[in-house]
């Protein structure tokens, strides 16, 4: 298990292929690894979005996120899981968050990996500051990510 | 017989400061810090307490020496 606060921008597949390649003897009873990676847009409620800068809280964020990831490490019984999430300024199309989880088999996988991302979004400290034309702006909520939430917006 | 306090993002720009220390009296809550810091004002309904990076209640009392934290809801991911 791994979890890393970054301030320079990483590239996510090359944080999975080395995770991968340590993973060793377990390897050979891991038949599923299943990832997310969330990256920064250009645009954010109608306003484009130049740049953002990612707070957090030194200390809290790190021992929170482990915490999430120990907890659904044992409930999913998951064999490994990596958390990287960027601190900072961070500019569009930059990956902002990683996280990849591996299991026997894949319901547990596909499940912890949206499990943590959830938790992390709704419960992680960190805070987003976005720059637009306009000026500066603080993210105010993050938009619940529930199960249901894409079958709801489609017709 | 202090508590260390911290603001976080947009709240520590409202507040218009990221650390402050209050005087610790034995049973004080998080409440009690925030309006000790705040000229008496109620803690804003939505912002998040820590208490040495657990997340804690507004009504829960505290120990000496310890680090609280008041933020905003969180945004990451």
């Amino acid at each position: 298990m791994a979890v890393q606060i970054v301030a320079q921008a990483f590239d996510p597949l090359e944080l999975l292929r080395r995770h991968q390649a340590g993973l060793g003897a377990p390897a050979r009873r891991i038949g599923a690894l299943a990832s997310f990676v969330g990256s920064m847009r250009d645009m954010n409620e109608g306003a484009e979005v130049t740049a953002m800068t990612i707070e957090h809280y030194p200390g809290m964020t790190e021992r929170h996120i482990e915490q999430l990831v120990a907890d659904t490490t044992a409930r999913y019984s998951l064999d490994d899981c990596l958390v990287v999430h960027r601190v900072g300024r961070v500019e569009p199309g930059d990956t902002i968050v990683l996280v990849a989880t591996w299991a026997a088999h894949r319901a547990h996988a596909f499940e912890s990996c949206r499990a943590i991302m959830e938790a992390l979004k709704s419960s992680a400290p960190l805070w987003k500051k976005e720059d637009t034309r306009a000026g500066a702006r603080w993210v105010a909520n993050n938009t619940p990510g529930e199960v249901t939430a894409f079958e709801a917006d489609t017709p | 017989m202090t508590i260390k306090v911290r603001f976080f993002a947009s709240l520590a720009e409202t507040v218009g400061r990221r650390e402050a220390e209050c005087p610790y009296v034995p049973g004080i809550t998080l409440g009690q810090v925030w309006r000790e810091l705040n000229g008496g004002q109620a803690l804003p309904s939505g912002v998040l307490c820590a208490v040495d990076f657990d997340y804690r209640e507004v009504d829960d009392a505290l120990d000496d020496n310890v680090e609280v934290a008041f933020f905003p809801p969180v945004t990451g991911g």
